[in-house]
């Protein structure tokens, strides 16, 4: 809408700083309350809400991690992913590439987990990455479902605690390209290996990351043209589109492009070179 | 020579890098109305009625102003000496709204919320017109923007309402046919650029009260401090003696400010309800409904025979000047008058073009001012050129560019008096190590990296027009105050000037106090545009401390008993030449304002019949995938001639600043809109200016030439530094993949579309 | 619900609903308590210009609301004016700060920098300052000044 050039819309009325979890839950049952994240989207939606519920008072701003898994509370921020030393060393370094380019490290302070996935916006440089690795979403209400499950789920305003990554020697590798260093991707590509099962996620095609998990044998002694067909037919399986930043059909090329630079680096032991 | 030359760090500096309270919006009084704008859904429309009866029941909401409330007296928001050559084509608010974004109602109420809450319950009747928007067709289109009667051009510049025209016109010298006939090799492309927004840190900001005498007073962030006063009273219909305009430190203009954009809402409101009201734009506000720069799609034919001698120029400008003439006749000008003459030695020349009304918003004014537009067309034109001769680019421009003494028609026939050019070209194509770069490398692992040139100019100042006036006056002790009608926005004018004013009365910078600008106290100075205040108020300094040195050494020869002609002034003293009897300046000073009736104050104004040329050029290193067409700024060396540099720090960065703007405009500052006329980059979340990461190394050097009709030989710099990155980046992008761009910006998609749809 | 807030060392408390509103955003509690430091230069958390710190971490503070600083120091340039200036002095040798609006933010966050960042690289430092807008000056004059600043600092702590 037209309204003085947008004008500041956001309001709440009251602002709740929950004990529990369940508190959350059942304050959000109300269409008229919302979850604070991190505020960089909530601030820019035109609504009115009555209660903000803030979870900030639950201690869910920290990542654990055991032999099995790392789990990220729902209000670890952007940045704390990306500094967070066992988790860059154990994927390779994705964590920190999946976010660095994400405006800047102050936005990356406020910016919360839990908001970037629980929105599943089309451009998440963070979705992409997670959706390759074996990751979950604990939900407060539907409990743990797997990362490629809960694109699709039926929310119903649930309230998202944790996010879970297991630790299962995957190798991995994320890649982006964007028409500025700090805007959203034109194109998110990442890609992990477990054994000889390939996870190739794509992101901002423009709409939302989509996994395609492949088996297929390749090795760093693989020919240019064998990775080559294997990317062509695993593109096949995403569907792209255009935006304001870039057609369907030059995503299309990039992903490709991108995507085989994924595998390349994957089979060199991770991450990569840009 | 103490101040001149030396890098002085800004006066103003330590107050802006400890964060004090000094723009607009941070002094402002805190009962301000808040004052906001009902903005069009609709690029073309009447309204029929609008209902604000339960908005203005909204706690805290003071007053809602619609179209029967303002004055009809249509004015331009241009920033230019009167009388403007931009046509009188808008009221405050008009029943015909011409672009979306454009005013319908003005809301002021005591709090942020109220007013926003107002403003969503304002209903509006709207009969949707279609609207011009494709400035291809709107000349002579049935559908007018303009079609009302009191619509008036107060200077002949080729307006006309009853066909969308702005401006028009055709120029030249020498015969064109002729010239082409002798050439052997012709390019003749089209170049489009868009409507980049100046996207300052500061957005517009404005507040106003009435004083003691109930005239209105204006606060507000503007490069245009006097014009603020005169488009004021046009707009708001009331004597120029009943406003006065303050400009506070201003944080960033680059020309946005160069009209008045914000000034008027509140304005109304104050004068309707006599309390003080104030508005700052939103971001989105400064991105849809502002004053940026113009679109232009530019034909340039260029010629040369088989030596690669420039025999003829034909170019034609289209410029697309939205809603509203704002800026339009001007700006058009530059993009042949500025280009062309680079090439002066061509034996004939044609420039012509047409400025259209089109129902997008407003154009207006942004740094390099049209001629930015026009080099990337004509340097783009030259590039293609040489790689049709097979030449190098820099060679072919070494053999035609502008020299020293060189007389040039297209710039209205002037000299270059100054001009180092062809050194500004040696040092860049050095710095860059070009011999060696040129055209291009491939790196073995998919990318490829290549550099691009090109060159250009701007002006000092409006020749014969911009006026600029400063007093000067010695204070007790013997400190100067310098007062001055020019904005400092940032730049660093009031420094500059003050190093000027400190060589000519041979003191330290520190004994001088600067004061702007202040409508009631300040001399006239037209304002900080143009690329006019070093060159144009820096000369009325040289002037003005010229006559205070006079008035200084009368005193200190009256004291001495003794003639003026036996004296002279050393900036601590008047001394006799002969004898060893001096008077310091501070006892001068400070007699002066004992029983005597003759003031230490000096005044002088300044214009220029002529606007001498600043020159640059500038190479691009770039590195491009072939895979995906991402280009990788790596490096960006400039060498410019402005003539003596005043402060070489505040003038690197000037440099540095312009060039990063450009590199925005050439690669990543998109313009798009919807099928309904509705810009999509209205954020800086979609309007991507560059980042520190985007930009690569950039190096700038000077070559100085001496311009004898500047303060100290100095000539401009705040334009010139912006004309160059969009073509010489394309140029390295075509001498890397063969591909020229001709559109801007220059996405890597474009890239990768040009190489991928050759194969 | 009542917050207590540690601005620049002074403590404040507000009744959320009585004395605030429950959406005030950061940005705008830290001007009305005098700090005019703060800057808007957009709406969509892009430019860097509000930036403060928050337990010494710096963050947007138009991304931020007051509420949420119950129980932190949140501390802007109005309370950091020594190393404000002593790092400003580097800024304005360079002639890097231009028009100053989008000073304080920037400043502040170098400042955020050289604290969690030992001996950046140059890379480190334009990734670590990426999300503060500047439209003068073109970056590489805050870079000079950046890299003189630093290298003082590593020689006085030698």
């Amino acid at each position: 809408m037209i309204n003085g050039g947008n004008n500041k819309l956001f309001t709440i009325k009251k602002f709740v700083k929950v004990e529990s979890v369940e508190e959350a839950y059942e304050l959000n049952r109300k269409k008229s309350n919302v979850v604070i994240g991190g505020m960089a989207w909530l601030k820019m939606s035109p609504h009115n809400y009555q209660t903000g519920i803030d979870l900030s008072g639950l201690g869910l701003d920290t990542i654990e991690e055991d032999e099995e898994e790392y789990r990220i509370g729902c209000m670890c921020t952007l940045r704390q992913l990306e500094t967070h030393d066992s988790m860059n060393r154990y994927f390779d370094g994705v964590m920190k590439e999946c976010v660095r380019n994400i405006v800047g490290v102050q936005f990356r302070n406020c910016a919360t987990i839990g908001g970037s996935i629980y929105r599943r916006f089309g451009f998440s440089d963070i979705l992409t990455c997670f959706l390759s690795l074996d990751s979950y979403v604990e939900l407060h209400h539907h409990g743990i479902v797997s990362m490629k499950d809960y694109l699709n789920l039926n929310l119903d305003r649930d309230i998202l605690v944790r996010i879970i990554i297991k630790k299962d020697c995957r190798k991995t590798s994320y890649m982006t390209q964007r028409n500025s260093a700090t805007d959203f991707p034109i194109i998110a590509c990442a890609v992990s290996l477990k054994e000889d099962q390939w996870f190739i996620s794509v992101g901002a095609r423009p709409t939302r990351a989509a996994l395609v998990t492949v088996e297929n044998k390749l090795s760093s002694q693989s020919s240019k043209e064998e990775v080559s067909k294997f990317v062509d037919k695993v593109i096949e399986e995403f569907n792209f589109g255009s935006n304001m930043r870039a057609s369907e059909e030059y995503r299309r090329q990039l992903a490709k492009v991108y995507v085989q630079r994924c595998i390349l680096g994957v089979l060199k032991g991770g991450q990569h070179d840009n | 020579m103490k101040a001149v030359n030396a890098p002085i760090r800004k006066k103003d500096a330590m107050a802006l890098v400890t964060g004090k309270p000094v723009y607009t919006n941070d002094i402002a009084p805190k009962d301000c109305l808040i004052v906001k704008v009902l903005r069009s859904p609709f690029a073309h429309a009447l309204i029929r009625e609008i209902h604000t009866k339960s908005a203005l029941k909204v706690p805290g909401v003071t007053c809602i102003l619609t179209y029967k409330d303002a004055p009809n007296s249509r004015f331009t928001t241009a920033g230019q000496t009167f009388p403007e050559p931009s046509p009188y084509d808008r009221y405050i608010l008009d029943q015909r709204v011409r672009f979306i974004g454009d005013a319908v109602a003005i809301v002021a109420g005591e709090s942020e919320k109220a007013v926003n809450r107002a403003l969503k319950m304002i209903k509006v009747d709207y009969q949707e017109l279609e609207p011009v928007l494709d400035f291809r067709t709107a000349k002579d289109n049935h559908i007018l923007v303009h079609p009302e009667e009191d619509w008036k051009a107060l200077c002949e510049v080729g307006a006309d309402n009853k066909r969308n025209l702005v401006s028009s016109e055709v120029d030249g010298h020498g015969d064109l046919e002729a010239a082409f006939a002798k050439c052997d090799y012709i390019v003749e492309e089209t170049y489009h650029t868009k409507a980049n927004q100046q996207a300052m840190m500061e957005p517009f900001s404005t507040f106003t009260y009435q004083d003691v005498y109930g005239r209105l007073n204006v606060i507000s962030s503007t490069q245009i401090t006097f014009h603020v006063r005169r488009i004021l009273a046009n707009a708001l219909n009331i004597p120029k003696s009943k406003i006065r305009v303050i400009k506070p430190r201003i944080g960033g203009g680059f020309g946005a400010k160069q009209s008045v954009v914000s000034e008027i809402y509140p304005a109304l409101v104050t004068m309707k309800t006599g309390k003080p009201a104030k508005i700052v734009y939103t971001r989105e506000e400064c991105q849809i409904a502002a004053s940026p720069r113009h679109e232009m799609e530019i034909k340039v034919k260029v010629g040369a025979d088989k030596n690669g001698i420039i025999k003829a120029i034909d170019m034609y400008t289209l410029s697309n000047s939205g809603a509203y003439s704002e800026h339009g006749p001007t700006t058009v000008g530059l993009s042949g008058h500025k280009s062309i003459p680079l090439y002066a030695k061509a034996e004939a020349h044609r420039f012509s073009f047409d400025v259209v009304y089109t129902n997008l918003q407003s154009a207006g004014a942004y740094r390099g001012y049209g001629a930015t537009q026009g080099f990337f067309a004509m340097e783009s034109a030259v590039n293609e050129l040489a790689a049709k001769i097979g030449m190098d680019p820099t060679v072919i421009r070494e053999i035609n560019m502008v020299k020293e003494g060189d007389v040039m028609p297209a710039y209205y026939g002037e000299t270059a008096t100054s001009c180092a050019l062809d050194r500004c070209m040696a040092k860049a194509k050095d710095m860059i190590k070009w011999n060696e770069k040129y055209p291009c490398k491939d790196m073995g692992n998919g990318k490829i990296r290549s550099v691009g040139v090109a060159m250009c100019m701007q002006g000092s100042g409006i020749s014969v027009i911009d006026t600029g006036a400063v007093n000067v006056k010695v204070n007790d002790d013997g400190f100067y105050s310098l007062m001055i009608g020019a904005s400092d926005m940032g730049t660093g004018c009031d420094t500059i000037l003050a190093q000027i004013m400190a060589d000519s009365m041979d003191c330290h910078i520190d004994n001088i106090v600067v004061y702007g600008v202040d409508t009631d106290t300040s001399p006239y100075d037209k304002g900080s545009y143009a690329s006019s205040t070093t060159y144009i108020t820096g000369m009325a300094v040289v002037k003005a401390c010229e006559r205070l040195r006079v008035k200084i050494m009368e005193e200190g020869a009256k004291a001495l008993e003794c003639s003026i002609d036996d004296v002279d002034f050393d900036g601590d003293k008047v001394y006799m030449i002969k004898e060893e009897k001096s008077i310091s300046l501070k006892d001068i000073a400070n007699n002066s304002m004992v029983g005597t009736d003759n003031t230490l104050f000096a005044t002088a104004s300044h214009f220029s019949p002529v606007s001498p040329p600043p020159f640059m050029v500038g190479i691009a290193e770039v590195e491009i995938d072939k895979e995906t067409g991402f280009l990788q700024l790596i490096d960006y060396a400039a060498v410019v001639d402005c003539g003596t540099v005043i402060n070489p720090n505040l003038a690197r960065v000037q440099a540095e600043g312009g060039i990063v703007q450009g590199i925005g405009m050439a690669l990543t500052e998109e313009v798009t809109y919807s099928d309904k006329g509705r810009v999509y980059e209205n954020s800086f979340m979609q309007y991507k200016i560059p980042s520190r990461m985007d930009i690569g190394d950039i190096r700038v050097e000077f070559e100085s030439s001496y311009e004898p009709s500047g303060p100290f030989g100095a000539k401009s710099i705040g334009e010139v530094v912006i004309n160059t990155p969009s073509p010489a980046i394309a140029n390295a992008i075509a001498n890397a993949t063969g591909v020229q761009i001709r559109e801007l910006p220059m996405t890597a998609e474009k890239i990768f579309k040009g190489i991928h749809g050759k194969e | 619900m009542t917050i207590k807030v540690w601005l620049n060392g002074k403590e404040i408390e507000k009744d959320i609903e009585k004395d605030i509103e429950a959406d005030l955003l950061l940005l705008d509690f830290l001007r009305q308590n005098g700090c005019y430091s703060v800057k808007r230069g957009c709406e969509t958390s892009n430019c860097g210009l509000c930036t403060v710190l928050m337990n010494g971490t710096p963050v947007l503070s138009c991304n931020v609301l007051a509420a949420r600083a119950d129980g932190k120091n949140i501390t802007t340039i109005e309370g950091l004016q020594e190393e404000a200036e002593d790092f400003g002095r580097f800024l304005a040798d360079q002639g890097a700060e231009q028009c100053g609006y989008c000073s304080p933010g920037f400043i502040m966050n170098v400042l955020a920098m050289v604290h969690e960042l030992e001996d950046p690289t140059e890379t480190e430092i334009k990734e670590y300052l990426s999300g503060n807008l500047c439209r003068c000056t073109g970056y590489v004059g805050q870079l000079r000044a950046i890299k003189l600043y630093l290298s003082r600092k590593r020689e006085e702590s030698k």
